[in-house]
Order: C-alpha cells, then structure tokens, then sequence
C-alpha cells in the first residue's frame, strides 16, 4: 500500500523497519531522543505515538554529547564488534569534525587489515543548504568523500529513494554516508509503506530524452526535471537520470543515456572543483567520447563561501534557469523571447 | 590478587614478555638489514607494561593500540609468524600484506588494530565498548596509546562518553616519558592519570610500569569494574622505551639524558620479573631458561616464515577495500 510521504516522513519510515528488523540496529546522534530533527518519531513531541525512545528504548535510542569524533569513531568501533549504529550527524558540515575517524579509520580499517573488519554503519547528514543559514551550516561536501576510497556516498533525491536507499545503507556490511539535501524536505510523493530496497549503484532516469541528458544530483533533481519541462516546450527533448548513488557511480546508466543523445550537462550543488559533476564529466570523457556531439558542461556552485544574505545565496546554486541555460548552450541554441 | 595468580600464568607472562622483546629485536635487526620496507618501533623495555595490561584482560576481550604496535597482539597472544610476515609485507602476514608494521591487527585476539595516526584508535576501542553494553556480551576493551597520545582530544571526548554511558573500556596511557623527541612533562600539562578526576571515572597512575604484577594489579582491578558495569578507567603506566623512537631513526641530537637512561635500562622489566620468579621460588633458573630458549626457536620459526612466504599478488589493487564490492570505472 502507497501513502504520502515526505523526504523526512520516508527516512523515519526507514529508520523504523530497519529498528524492527533487526536488533543490531541503534541510533546515536545528537538529540535524537526528542526527535528534533523530525526522524526519530511519530510527531514532536516525546512519547508520541510511534516515538523511537518509547518504542525502542533507551538501550537503543542515545542521545550523544556534541562530540562528532567520538560519535563517529564509537560508531565505527561499535560496528566493527557486532552492532550495525545508524549515525544522525545532523548537518553535513559537522562531519568534519570526525575526519580523521571518516578517512583514517572508517575508509581504511577493512582494507588495512586484510579483510579481518567489517563495519556496517550508516552516517546521515543534511545539507542546510538554500536556507540562509551562512557559510557554517550550508556545505555539500559529499565530492571530499568521494575521494576516500572505501566508502559508500548516497544522495537521494526523492522520498521514496530515500527510503529504499536507506534500508540498503543499513543493510550494507560497508560504511555508507548519506548526504540529505533539505531543499528536498518539503517534497511529498506516494511511497510504498511495505519494506523495499533500491540497491546502491543503480541510477534512475526521471524523465526520457533524446536531444541531451542532464545528469542531476541530490537537489539539482528537481531543478533538473523542472528545466526539462521547459526546454520541452522549446522542443527540446531532454533526459534527466539520478545516479541516485556517488560511491558506487552508476557510470553505465549515465554512459548509456549520454550514447543516445550525445550531449552532457551535469547539475551538481557541490563547488565546481573536484565536484561529483567533475568526475561524471571525466568519466564520459574517458569512455564515451565517440558518442559525443559536443563540449560536456557543469553546472555547479561557484567556488566561493556560501554568503548569506536572501539576496546573494539562492542564485548560486544549480537551478531551473542556469540548468536550461546550460542545455540550451550546449546545444547551441538561443532561449526563445 | 597477584597472590591468586597461578605459576602457569606467571611463567606465560614472562614467555609473552619475552617474546615481545626478541621479536622486536629480530625485528630491530631485519630493518638494519633491509629486510623490513620502512621502519618499526619496538617495545622494549615496556613489555611488563604491554603484558601487564594484556594479561588482565580475557581472551575474548578487545584491545586497539598504536604504532609502537608489535607487542600489543604479542602480549594479547596472537602468534608470531603471521606477524612477522605482515612486517616483510608477505601475504601470509596477519593483514595479508596491507597494513604492515604500523597496522597489525588479530581479530581472532581481540586486537582490533593498530594506529599509525597517534590516537586515533582511541574511539574505536570506545565503540567496542559500546557493543560489549549494548549486546550485553560482557567482554571489555582496552585502548592503549602514549603520553604524546594523551594529549589528543578525541581522548577527552572517548572519557566523557564512556563516563556518561559507563562503558566497559580502560584508556590505558603508557608513558615513556617521551613522544618522538619531546619530554612529556614540557608538553602535558599536570599529571595524565589526574585527569580522569574531571570525568568523574578512576584515574591511576602505575608509577612502577617495569613492574608486571603492579601493572596487572592495576589494570586488573580496573578490568572488573568494568566488567561489572561501573564503567571506564583511565591508567598512566610510567615506563621507558630502551631503543630509538624508531629502529634506524638517527636524530643526531640526543635528547635523552644519559644518567636517565642509564638509571631506566636497570630496571628491565624481564629481568626483574626473573629474578622476582626465582625470589619467590616461583620458578627454577632452568625453567626460565627453557622458555627463552623455546622463544627463541617461536622467533626463528616466525623469521623463516617471513623468508619462505609469497608476495601478495597485485592483481587486485582493490581487494578487501569493501565487503560488497564493485566495478570501478578507471
Ligand atoms: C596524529 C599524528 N601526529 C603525529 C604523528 C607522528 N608521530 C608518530 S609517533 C609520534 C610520537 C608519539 O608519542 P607517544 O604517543 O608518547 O608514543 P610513543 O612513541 O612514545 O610510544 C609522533 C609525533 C602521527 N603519527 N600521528
Ligand atoms: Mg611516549
């Protein structure tokens, strides 16, 4: 059966079927208790119905001090002994914090030790991007993790892949980071209430097209389908797809849709350098270069601290406009007046 | 409690002691002869320390450690051969060649690895303690780490959540009195063991740390509180190391006072637990002899089989990254 959902709605949804399923799964984060972060719960308030400390209790449910290296590297310590903790860090630009346990422990210890560990733990993070938080609270910092081999990076961009993408997070033996962009928050949509899995590695293609295809990522989704419409009523036939997942990169979907429309725009809210669109963008280039017709483009945020004041930050990030606008130039062709 | 411990288990501890230190300087003389890539830092004259703590602990227990690294498996038991191999990157060593010197790790031990990064192991072995809660298994973890160590913060913030959520883990510092090159005392302020006062969990300081039963005393006692549910410990074992910081390492400054180390190199945890052995009638003369000899023949054996064993083969330069792996695009 299908019910409306938010993008948050549908990561409490997951977060409770993955608690259900099975006990080695606990939470640990920052106010998770009172559910202040609205997925840790039924409604605000504590002992609502369907709260998470009430119905798993304390054993389970942990508030932790604000503490990120220790919340981080336990969590990791704690997977590698037996338990499979789901990690709420609240917003991305904390998990800087923790680099040393992300990059020195997490990615490595597996690898290190010739297989002996394996550290089933998934570290949720939300992106305030959008929302005139200023410079501390808005990152996107998912390309550095990138490139730390050893981890897995998610960036759903819907309720229902964020459900399914989360349980599978929960059920990998390997570390997996998800990125939550909250300009998606107030998305709703149908969601399955019964379990599924969307595997990691395997993108969607939100909207079929066979003049140019805009890879989109995590925000930038919407934005995306919203300038394909656009470019629609131009005549224009644009193919929107989701890799849904940076670590494993479903290159292969990308590859396939770029080898029918021969052109690439890729919209990323990353800062251009190093960004997931940069590695997309190489990735054609190295493999799929007989098939395109013209220059790939990117369409990221500028390199540049994230300001703000409501009239210098929403412009910066990857939107309908820039995103058509790009499309347009790639295909070398002016906006209609 | 020392008092209780059976003459099997005394005669173990000096083997293990034993081991750690002609395991190291096997080791010591491989790197000298390029048998080992890079370097090692050895543990000897801290193997009452080591074993002391490894001892007070279960089988089933778990421990993280530090790039001084070699004897922590030792003293928890793990075999040598495989560790031997791993130093000489073969791919019977212990991590199959991937970790080396700084990143011995034996799960089959407890030993959940080895940190090159000063104190960074420290959370993890906090994390194994939450599991042992949470699961309710009863095991407890050790993190030991330096008095360089000691002043990272994540030290700091693994105290404070295993204070609150009384976890089963002994922070356990060994202070040489140096890291790398620096005295401890121009760099910690106060004294290390104190600082536990401020989490409101034990702190001791073992200021014998040559000394295998006041360390196992110590570290024991902290092992079944923890055991018992009443939380962490943190214990500051004063020791020495007799060798460089690392093996080769020519600093051309000396920076340890002579008169110091002359005074430290007496006090030889082996030999003192010896003589302690034969005092108390303990052990005979021969009975010890027999046990370096047959140590001596473990180290060897462990030499060989670092010699006769394969290379890993580098096909696969991706192998054990994930459980679940992937295709990669490169
Ligand atoms: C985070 C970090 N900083 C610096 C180093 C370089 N380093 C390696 S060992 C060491 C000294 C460590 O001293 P201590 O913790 O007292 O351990 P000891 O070597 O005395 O056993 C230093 C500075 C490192 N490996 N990691
Ligand atoms: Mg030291």
């Amino acid at each position: 059966m299908k019910s409306v959902m938010s993008y948050l709605g549908a990561i409490g949804a997951a977060q409770r079927e993955a608690m259900d399923a099975d006990e080695r799964v606990i939470i640990i984060g920052e106010d998770v208790e009172a559910n202040v972060y609205g997925t840790t719960g039924a409604g605000k308030a504590r002992a609502a119905e369907g709260d998470f400390l009430q119905r798993y209790g304390k054993n389970r449910i942990r508030n932790t001090p604000i503490s990120e290296e220790i919340i981080v590297g336990a969590a990791a310590g704690a997977a590698m002994t037996g338990l499979r903790p789901l990690v709420d860090l609240s917003y991305s630009s904390f998990t800087y914090l923790a680099m040393d346990q992300f990059v020195n422990q997490i990615a490595k210890n597996r690898f290190m030790f010739g297989g002996q560990a394996s550290i089933p733990v998934v570290f949720r993070s939300a992106m305030f991007y959008g929302l005139n938080t200023g410079a501390h609270h808005s990152d996107r910092p998912y390309p550095m993790y990138m490139n730390v081999p050893g981890l897995k990076i998610i960036t759903p961009a819907s309720p229902s892949d964020a459900k399914g993408l989360l349980r599978s997070a929960i059920d990998c033996d390997d570390p997996v980071l998800i990125f939550e962009a909250c300009p998606l928050w107030p998305m709703k949509e149908e969601v399955e209430e019964d379990e599924y899995w969307i595997p990691l590695g395997v993108g969607r293609t939100l909207r079929e097209g066979t003049d140019i295809t805009i890879v989109a990522i995590s925000g930038a989704v919407p934005e995306a389908v919203a300038a394909a419409e656009e470019l629609a009523k131009e005549g224009i036939s644009a193919e929107v797809f989701d890799p849904r997942t940076l670590v494993p990169m479903d290159i292969e979907g990308i590859i396939k849709s770029v080898t029918k429309t021969g052109r690439l725009v890729v919209a990323d809210p990353a800062h251009q350098t190093c960004s997931a669109a940069s590695e997309i963008s190489a990735l054609v280039a190295e493999h799929a270069w007989d098939s395109l017709t013209a220059p790939i483009k990117r369409v990221t945020t500028p390199d540049t601290q994230i300001p703000f004041s409501p009239a210098l930050e929403k412009h910066l990030y990857p939107n309908r406009l820039s995103i058509a606008a790009a499309a347009r130039s790639v295909l070398k062709v002016s906006q209609p007046v | 409690m020392s008092s209780q411990l059976s003459k099997e288990f005394l005669l173990e501890a000096q083997r293990r002691m034993v081991r750690i230190r002609l395991f190291d300087e096997r080791a010591s003389k491989m790197v000298k002869r390029g048998q080992i890539p890079g370097t090692v830092h050895t543990s000897i004259g801290q193997e009452a320390q080591v074993v002391g703590a490894c001892m007070a602990l279960g089988d089933q227990d778990y421990m993280t450690g530090n790039h001084r690294s070699h004897g922590h498996p030792i003293g928890k038991g793990s075999p040598l051969s495989p560790l031997m191999a791993e130093l000489v990157g073969k791919a019977t060593g212990v991590c199959k060649g991937r970790g080396g010197s700084l990143h011995l790790a034996d799960f089959s031990v407890g030993s959940l690895g080895e940190s090159g990064i000063v104190g960074s192991s420290i959370p993890i072995a906090t994390g194994a303690a939450l599991s042992s809660k949470i699961l309710n298994n009863g095991k407890v973890a050790l993190a030991f780490f330096g008095d360089g160590a000691a002043n990272q913060g994540n030290l700091y913030e693994s105290m404070n959540l295993a204070g609150i959520w009384k976890l089963p883990v002994i922070f356990l510092c060994e202070n040489n009195l140096y890291a790398l090159s620096t005295p401890a005392h121009t760099v910690t302020s106060g004294v290390i063991a104190s600082r536990a006062a401020g989490f409101d969990i034990p702190g001791i300081r073992v200021e014998n740390g040559q000394n295998f039963i006041e360390v196992f005393d110590a570290v024991k006692t902290a092992v079944e509180r923890a055991r018992s549910g009443e939380g962490p410990s943190l214990i500051e074992v004063v020791t020495y190391r007799f060798n460089e910081h690392s093996e080769g390492l020519r600093l051309g400054v000396d920076y340890r006072d002579q008169n110091e180390k002359a005074e430290w190199l007496a006090k030889d945890p082996i030999v003192l637990f010896r003589d302690y052995l034969i005092q108390e009638s303990i052990a005979t003369a021969e009975e010890l002899d027999a046990i370096f000899a047959s140590v001596e023949a473990e180290v060897e054996e462990a030499f060989e089989f670092s010699q006769s064993s394969p290379f890993p083969d580098a096909s696969d330069p991706y192998l054990n990254l994930y459980t679940e792996p992937f295709e990669v695009y490169a």
